[in-house]
């Protein structure tokens, strides 16, 4: 029934609360402003990490489940961090018609995660978004940035294969690229 | 203490400290009204149950009874059909998602939900409305007690007691619609929650989603 938060690897830990510990100098941790606040991280990380959340509980006085009640009641807060490949699938009312679901339920079964997660590897993370705007390719689904229409089963065999899915089983270590803190090294490499 | 006002509830003539809630009145004078998600003690009620509805002269829609606030010549009539209504279908939808097994149920016998269906005369089935059971794994992780969500009626007593009366904050509500349930800091089980285990949660619950292993 619930989702388990992804393991965090060597060094996230510490970017995070260093990150948390930025956005909470210029917030008043009460609150009003734990949503801002929330908002904030999530686009600094990419997602709402339990030690993120856990840092705005101890500076606010507010119970961390609250918090995490407010990262589940909220659709725009993810738990899990976004996958080196993003698949978004529409789940809006002419694409669900046509089997929208069907497509996500590949998705789900493929990757072995379920919609709001990430595979272990966080090469892929799957969510659902309402209308995209091209119902006439119903149902669709947006990888990247790139619009896929009518997606069946097979479809999204060929969607993971083009983006190399590695499958992202269980247990798996994220790879470096795909943390934080390895991107910004990559970033780093390539700036330099 | 508050001044004592005189209200007039089924036509029986009541006295009751001023600024109190009606719900209380009422049950303190042994007038049933059917309630689950009132504590006597909450300043700010959740009103959340929708089953205290009462008619009160000079409103023109039936008013929950736990935020009412007693008045002096107060004219409350605790039946009609519109409450009747009101009770029978939010008593119906709390059914709707609950893993109906009285005769396996700890709280079986001293159940709320059984009380207002033996007060009101109410089903304790559905007629209406599809079954959409919870499908959750019970959390037995506490010595001494046990979380089962399929019989959980999100009353929140649980969670102010824990919030003040234990001043722990050990659990809350999460998500929503149909998922909205009581949990934990990321779900964790109670014994590797930040939960004292003190049990008062469990005096408070309602039905028998909190339930001590051992009957009590
Ligand atoms: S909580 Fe009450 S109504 Fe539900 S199964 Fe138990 S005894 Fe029956
Ligand atoms: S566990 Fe019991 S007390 Fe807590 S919200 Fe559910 S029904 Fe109410
Ligand atoms: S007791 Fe009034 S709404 Fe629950």
């Amino acid at each position: 029934m619930f989702s388990v938060p992804l393991p965090l690897a060597s060094g996230e830990r510490e970017e995070i609360l260093k990150i948390v510990g930025d956005i909470l100098k210029n917030h008043a941790a009460n609150r009003e402003n734990l949503i801002p606040i929330l908002q904030q991280v999530q686009a600094k990380l990419g997602y709402l990490p339990g030690p993120a959340m856990e840092k705005i509980a101890a500076a606010s006085g507010v119970p961390a489940v609250d918090l995490y009640g407010l990262a589940t009641f909220y659709n725009q807060f993810r738990l899990h961090p976004p996958g080196k490949h993003r698949v978004n699938v529409c789940m809006g009312t002419a694409c669900y018609m046509a089997g929208g679901r069907i497509a996500l339920d590949s998705f789900e079964r493929r990757l072995k995660i379920k919609e709001g997660e990430t595979t272990p590897d966080r090469n892929f993370s799957l969510e659902r978004v309402a209308c995209v705007g091209c119902c006439t390719m119903a149902p669709v689904v947006v990888v990247d940035d790139k619009v896929e229409g009518r997606v069946t089963p097979t479809r999204v065999d060929g969607i993971l294969l083009e983006c190399g899915a590695s499958n992202g089983a269980a247990g798996e270590a994220p790879a470096a690229e795909n943390t934080p803190a390895g991107r910004e090294q990559a970033e780093g490499a390539q700036r330099s | 203490m508050s001044e004592k006002v005189t209200l007039t509830i089924d036509g029986r003539e009541i006295r009751a400290a001023a600024g109190g809630k009606l719900l209380w009145a009422a049950l303190d004078n042994g007038i049933y009204i059917p309630n689950l998600c009132a504590v006597r003690e909450r300043v700010r009620p959740a009103a959340s149950c929708r089953l205290c509805f009462v008619e009160v002269e000079g409103s023109a829609a039936p008013v929950t009874a736990c935020t009412q606030p007693v008045k002096d010549g107060l004219v409350v009539r605790t039946r009609s059909e519109r409450v009747d209504r009101l009770v029978r279908s939010a008593f119906e939808l709390l059914l709707s998602d609950h893993r109906l097994q009285c005769r396996e149920c700890p709280a079986n016998r001293s159940c709320g939900l059984q009380k207002i269906a033996r007060e009101r005369g109410l089903k304790l089935r559905l007629t209406r409305l599809k079954p959409l059971p919870k499908e959750a794994a019970i959390d037995e992780s506490a010595a001494a007690f046990s979380f089962d969500r399929s019989r959980c009626v999100l009353c929140g007593r649980c969670i102010w007691v824990d919030r003040e009366v234990a001043k722990v904050g050990a659990i809350g509500f999460t998500r929503r619609g149909l998922e909205r349930t009581v949990t934990t800091f990321e779900d964790e089980t109670l014994a590797e929650s930040i939960c004292n285990e003190c049990g008062l949660c469990v005096h408070a619950c309602p039905v028998g989603a909190l339930y001590f292993k051992q009957p009590e």
